[in-house]
């Protein structure tokens, strides 16, 4: 009889996906892979020279003078594992054209051969995305899956840094979310191992590791005193094995200095040279307002000399009347603004949270940190994909972000030719977004019959709370928001140059990074607030 | 016990087309949640056609970032030349000068062929061109004018004609087709709106290698669109626009003449109806050709320039008949160009002849698009100088059809794209062309209407495989393979005896199919045009 029933559960199990989920999402990476294959002839920034020069140097050059190396101004500098991994591509650079790889010739080498290389290496990285994302919605029910899907795969920022832009973060993305994955599962070991093996990849992703230290003491260190302790050297001999695979060579050497070197240069200022929309463009403006304000008033404002993008030169402060920042800091902020999320984790480390603490970390380190890219928004958007459709509120706030993350990657794509495409990209994911999120949520009644069912299928549900009856709106405040968003698009791409000329060529940037930096402040503070929710 | 079991199967069968009719009366069918585009669906035709053209679009500007035809390649370059020097030639001459010889116009480079309205788009497109870099469509100087925001204002000329013509009309059409259709599921028009927009060979030909076939394919679907709503002079009145556009369009003339007149002919007063659409036809036609009216010599001057039969019966490898059999019979050394015309226009009319009848006699909305497909077959297959971008035209409505003949439409495309690929190795967008081809086969295969092989194609599964197959390999020696010197187009023939093959077997299966497909419901639509 139990055996029995057992069969008729597989059955069922079986019967409403008939179709493979692999197969299925290959589909949706296929999708991708062909536009972003059309997308090859595009613009791409410097950073496609510096990933081949890369490329070259490690291939030409022996491990000890890689961080080293001055021919090119785009000297190395990511972690070991980035260098290893470009040398393990620069095999296969050397195959299709000897000259990407070569350290004089290849130069700015822009021929067919290094760009399609190139290009298609960032396509096929991506399959590491596509795993990560995969491990995460294996026990999904199929529509939310295909959402995720939909919101991570086709996301329309991935492909205007990633493919547009040139860099590698679906493939470092993918990583982060393996590691979640496996930390959602419970699975602690090779969760921290994974994330210890991406800091050795890309240094940025640091910014959660206070999250994982916590999470990862209080999770998996757990179990008395002898257990735990037993653990916690199991847990950091295993990140002390991968720091040594990464770094041991260099301190072989005796050039560690250098490589930290290379990687910190916190020579730099405290933004970028495009303002990411965070929180010290608050500052900084508040900074101009008050000088201004004052020389009105009649106190004399001395005019400071360095500027904000330039870094530390001496001891001139780029700021007239608030106190100098430095990255110290940038450091002590982001973990005040990190602290209560910690506290949390060390409260109560629950796997069903980690993905939401890790992500509100990255969003804290993109807020306050020092020199910060507009392209780290992609480290805290991603992972929130994940938990999206959880509720109806996480969608809301999910559609918003998204569109604003998105919009503020725009200034990247600066070229006419590109500007329809960014503009497309955006619109028709948020389309396909909006209709995913309001099939969802809005026929409650329905969905609820068909969740209830899959419950029954799918004994490992994650996040089965959907059905709200409340149809997907989007708030009035956040429409607004939105409609302003159009608004400053339009002024800085078309008005202010028509009306203005060429007076104040800052100014459209200013803005959008203002606004940007609104919306992402309201994703904070949300994200906050639903860590602190004591129900959750 | 064979008998009950049986009795048993057959009621199992009848239980599951009854489940079927049902799922497909039901407005948001669940039990199709896991179709990949479910979610597409819930919010109507519009929000639907919405998102999907954003996608369509997005596909057109991806593919417009690569080469246009003739690029860098002077002195005479290619088609984008040839379109950029008729805006230069439009906003510099007045339009009694535009088709003829005179020392502002050189009409041997690159001389306006095409009808009035053609000429026309090119003023205002140039007027816009004007207005952002006069530079490029300044008189003679601009020849060969090349330059990064050139290029991108030429291309945004295109997807705007997309936008404004192509989409509405798709969009109407896909409202007119299919209101009073319930017989199709959501998620089946979802993919019919994909595939209307998303079709590989129109956007390579226009997006990359540069032309506006979408504004002439677009009149004509919003003809089609129009007389399926049976508002029938609007119809024939976009109909006239899209031949004024592209003399190719008359490719579907018969359809539309012979399907009129059979709609005519079922109404009270036939005569006058004939009248009334005779007279839009002709109100329309001449509105457009008014600057040639003031006299015969401009008229036909124009005409002259419009049927360039000293161009020979065939161009290049096109997969027609024509240009096939000459591998065997010389017809352009044999045959004097007179004969060879009178025998192409016989020809053609005699294989559009059938499908005429069938409409003259039952028209019906279905049994109009199977028209179309028949008569754009004959008169590529049969017709003078015809070029391998007039695929295009049959293409459109295979596609339109896709729902009803799945097989035939993804068979069609296959070798429709295959017989385009010598020009688009030409041009450079093989690359543009691989990621196509395949963004095109994966969003058919996302629905099971793309996956559902049936009908006369069942039995010859493998034949078809093994074709296939063919067309596969020949993309590759042709991309890799020198040909030897004797033969320097041997591969180029390769592609065009394998395409015609296709498509002569491909013409005779829809002229038998709209033979039989209409019989099926005369009646119903005699009623109803009473």
């Amino acid at each position: 009889m139990e055996d029995h029933r057992r069969h008729q559960q597989e059955d069922i199990s079986k019967a409403p996906n008939p179709r493979n989920p692999v197969l299925q999402l290959l589909w949706f990476f296929a999708i991708a892979a062909c536009i972003k294959l059309l997308l090859i002839p595009s613009y791409r920034s410097t950073d496609f020279e510096v990933h081949r020069h890369w490329l070259a140097l490690t291939h030409s050059l022996p491990l000890s003078q890689w961080y080293f190396d001055e021919t090119s101004q785009w000297t190395l500098d990511y972690p070991p594992f980035f260098a290893y991994f470009e040398r393990f591509l620069s095999y296969f650079a050397n195959i299709v054209d000897p000259r990407i790889v070569h350290l004089q010739k290849g130069l700015d080498y822009n021929s067919n051969t290094v760009v399609y290389f190139q290009r298609i290496t960032v396509i096929l990285s991506d399959l590491c995305l596509l795993y990560g994302v995969y491990r995460l919605t294996r026990n999904l029910d199929p529509i939310k899956r295909k959402l995720i899907w939909v919101l991570v795969v086709w996301s329309p920022a991935l492909v205007i840094v990633d493919h547009l832009h040139f860099q590698y973060n679906g493939f470092l993305l993918g990583m982060l979310l393996i590691s979640l994955s496996y930390l959602e599962e419970g699975r602690d070991l090779i969760g921290g191992f994974v994330f210890a093996v991406l800091l050795c990849f890309k240094h940025l992703f640091a910014v959660a590791a206070p999250v994982y230290f916590v999470y990862l003491l209080r999770h998996y260190c757990r179990g008395g005193f002898v257990r735990g302790f037993g653990r916690l050297t199991v847990m950091g001999s295993v990140v002390v094995a991968v720091f040594a695979a990464a770094y041991g060579p260099f301190i072989y050497h005796g050039q560690i200095q250098q490589v930290i070197q290379r990687m910190f240069p916190f020579g730099r200022g405290l933004c970028h040279a495009y303002w990411a929309p965070n929180f010290w463009v608050f500052y900084i403006l508040l900074d101009k307002g008050l000088s201004i304000l004052l020389r009105k008033l009649g106190f004399s404002i001395k005019i400071p000399t360095g500027s904000f993008t330039s870094g530390l030169v001496g001891d001139s402060s780029p700021f007239s009347v608030l106190p100098q920042i430095t990255p110290l800091t940038t450091f002590v902020v982001v973990l005040l603004a990190l602290s209560p999320c910690l506290i949390k984790a060390f409260k109560d480390p629950q796997p069903r949270m980690i993905t939401r603490w890790v992500a509100y970390a990255y969003a804290c380190g993109f807020l306050f940190g020092w020199h910060v890219h507009e392209k780290a928004s992609l480290h805290f958007v991603i992972p929130l994909a994940l938990v999206a459709v959880q509720s109806l509120e996480d969608a809301r706030h999910y559609l918003l972000l998204s569109i604003v993350s998105c919009y503020s990657l725009f200034p990247l794509l600066f070229e006419a030719q590109e500007y329809p495409i960014k503009v497309l990209l955006l619109l028709s994911h948020s389309s396909l977004m909006w209709l995913g999120f309001s099939a969802q949520f809005d026929k409650g009644e329905s969905i609820k019959q068909a969740g209830s069912k899959t419950k029954q299928q799918h004994v490992q549900t994650k996040g089965s709370v959907t059905a709200t009856g409340e149809p997907f709106r989007i708030r009035f405040i956040e429409k607004v928001y939105l409609v302003g968003l159009l608004v400053v698009e339009i002024w800085a791409q078309f008005l202010h140059p028509f009306i203005l000329g060429g007076k104040f060529p800052f100014v459209p940037l200013m803005l959008i990074s203002m606004y940007c930096s609104l919306g992402v402040m309201y994703s904070w503070i949300w994200q906050l607030r639903w860590i602190l929710t004591p129900t959750n | 016990m064979l008998a009950d079991s049986a009795c048993r199967f057959s009621n199992k069968f009848s239980m599951g087309k009854l489940k079927e009719s049902k799922v497909m009366k039901n407005k948001v069918d669940l039990n199709n949640r896991d179709d990949a585009c479910w979610w597409l669906i819930h919010k109507g035709v519009k929000t639907t056609f919405l998102s999907i053209s954003l996608f369509a679009l997005l596909v057109r500007v991806a593919v417009s970032l690569h080469p246009y035809s003739g690029a860098g390649n002077p002195p005479k370059y290619g088609d984008y030349e040839a379109q950029r020097h008729w805006m230069e030639i439009a906003i510099n001459l007045p339009a009694k000068d535009w088709y003829w010889n005179s020392t502002t116009n050189d009409l041997n480079y690159w001389g306006l062929d095409y009808p009035p309205l053609t000429a026309y788009q090119s003023f205002v497109h140039g007027l816009f061109l004007k207005l952002f870099d006069s530079q490029s469509v300044s008189l003679f100087t601009s020849r060969g004018y090349e330059s990064y925001f050139g290029k991108l204002l030429m291309r945004w000329t295109v997807l705007s004609s997309d936008v404004l013509i192509f989409f509405p009309a798709v969009f109407y059409f896909i409202l007119a087709y299919f209101s009073d259709n319930s017989s199709f599921r959501k998620s089946d028009i979802a993919w019919q709106i994909a595939i209307l927009l998303i079709n590989p060979c129109l956007i390579l030909i226009d997006h990359g290698h540069f032309q506006y076939n979408c504004i002439s394919l677009g009149l004509t679907v919003g003809a089609i669109a129009g007389i399926c709503m049976d508002k029938d002079l609007v119809g024939s009145f976009l109909f006239t626009l899209a031949l004024n556009h592209k003399q190719m369009s008359a490719y579907f003339a018969p359809a539309f003449f012979s399907h009129l007149l059979g709609k005519c002919m079922r109404r009270r007063n036939p005569i006058v109806e004939v009248l009334k659409l005779g007279l839009v036809v002709l109100g329309t036609f001449t509105i457009i050709w008014l600057p040639y009216l003031h006299s015969v010599d401009a008229l036909l001057q124009v005409l002259s320039r419009l049927a360039p039969f000293e161009r020979g019966l065939y161009e290049d490898y096109v997969a027609n008949f024509w240009c096939t059999t000459s591998v065997l019979i010389k017809w352009k050394r044999l045959f004097s160009v007179k004969l060879l015309k009178f025998l192409s226009f016989t020809a053609t009319l005699s294989t559009c002849l059938p499908s005429m009848i069938q409409q003259i006699r039952v028209p019906s909305n279905r049994g109009f698009l199977y028209g179309l497909l028949c008569s754009s077959f004959s008169f590529y297959l049969f017709s003078f100088q015809v070029h391998e971008k007039s695929v295009l035209l049959p293409l459109l409505p295979a596609t339109m059809l896709a729902l009803d003949e799945p097989s035939l439409f993804i068979h069609f495309l296959h070798y429709a794209l295959l017989s385009l690929f010598p020009l688009v190795v030409r041009d450079k967008l093989v690359q543009a062309y691989l990621a196509i081809y395949a963004l095109t086969f994966l969003i058919i295969n996302a629905s099971n209407k793309g996956k559902q092989k049936g009908g006369a194609f069942h039995s010859t599964r493998v034949l078809f495989g093994c074709s296939l197959f063919c067309s596969l390999i020949l993309h590759v020696v042709y991309l890799v393979v020198r040909p030897p010197e004797r033969y320097p187009f041997l591969f180029e023939a390769l592609i065009m005896l394998l395409c015609f093959s296709q498509f002569i077997f491909l013409a005779v299966f829809s002229n038998i199919k709209q033979w039989t497909v209409s019989k099926a419901v005369p009646l119903m639509h005699k009623q109803k045009l009473n």
